[in-house]
């Protein structure tokens, strides 16, 4: 593996890969923005042509989508507060790396309730709750 | 080909030239745009994914009924406007910098941007259109 080159906090390092997981999040959020606001100008039309695209969603595969989604976002949002940490707080380029840590942690701990409460009706329609 | 200009970047702590230069500072204000939106969105999008996806059971709970309950409230009709509009500039602004990065040819920036810039006014002018004009009893 090379090595980063001298004088870089981030190059080759967690700190980029940050970015590049910002940059992706950022984008893919925007493209699944443009689906999201075209599918709801559906309302416009019809009740029955809202509905009929809406109900193609209903399904585990989307369901999966959807915590990604949220997922993402979530990772974008919090990385972009460190972000702005990092350019506004004297102390943020020291602890970019902590604060990265802490939101990964940040992550986790709303992620695993967050994944509990959004698959719930999916597992409870597979396996057969009430 | 000199059409759509790369951005070119001065080293570090160059000093500034102001007047006369004919350098705009619309770089340093999308900037700034991306951070204070960022913080704006924190709230619009997270409380929207947490409203709709966690507490509200995500899209096997939406229907047509749904959003007309939604949208019989001001505030939601604000905070959905407020939202549109400010992910849109923002991730659009994202991608005009995304493409900046990657595209090197004159030509694929410009369509790209042309591209870019069209879908943002199409969700944008849709988007809003949908908020002050849903009719709940359409039929
Ligand atoms: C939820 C709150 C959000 C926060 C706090 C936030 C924060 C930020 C910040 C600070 C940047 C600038 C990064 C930099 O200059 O290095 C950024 C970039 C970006 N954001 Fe967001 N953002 C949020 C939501 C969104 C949403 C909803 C979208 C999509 C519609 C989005 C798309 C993008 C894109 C495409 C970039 C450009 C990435 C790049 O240049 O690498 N963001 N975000």
């Amino acid at each position: 593996m090379p090595t980063a080159p001298a004088g870089t906090l981030y190059r080759g390092r967690e700190g980029m890969w940050s970015w590049v997981a910002h940059r992706i999040t950022g984008a893919l959020t925007f493209f699944f923005l443009f689906a999201h606001v075209l599918d709801t100008a559906l309302v416009r039309v019809s009740p029955e042509a809202y509905d009929t695209v809406i109900a193609t969603y209903k399904n585990p595969i989307v369901n999966l989508l959807e915590v990604a989604l949220v997922g993402a976002v979530l990772y974008h949002a919090l990385n972009g507060v460190r972000v702005i940490l990092i350019d506004f707080w004297s102390k943020g380029p020291k602890y970019q790396q902590a604060m990265l840590w802490s939101i990964v942690a940040v992550w986790m701990l709303l992620m695993i309730p967050g994944v509990y409460f959004m698959l719930e009706h999916t597992v409870s329609a597979i396996f057969g709750g009430s | 080909m000199t059409s759509a200009e790369a951005p070119d970047i001065r080293a570090p702590r160059t000093q500034r030239t102001f007047g006369s230069s004919g350098r705009s500072n619309f770089e340093l204000y999308s900037w700034l745009f991306m951070r204070i939106s960022g913080l704006v969105l924190i709230f619009l999008v997270l409380g929207h994914l947490f409203i709709m996806n966690v507490l509200d059971g995500g899209v096997q709970r939406i229907n047509f009924a749904f959003v007309a309950g939604r949208w019989s409230s001001p505030f939601w009709q604000v905070w959905d406007l407020l939202m549109l509009w400010l992910a849109q500039l923002h991730g659009g602004n994202g991608l005009r910098v995304i493409i900046n990065d990657y595209a090197e040819r004159d030509s694929s920036r410009m369509w790209l941007k042309a591209a870019l810039y069209a879908s943002m006014v199409l969700v944008l002018v849709t988007g809003t259109l949908v908020i002050f004009t849903f009719d709940p009893n359409i039929s």
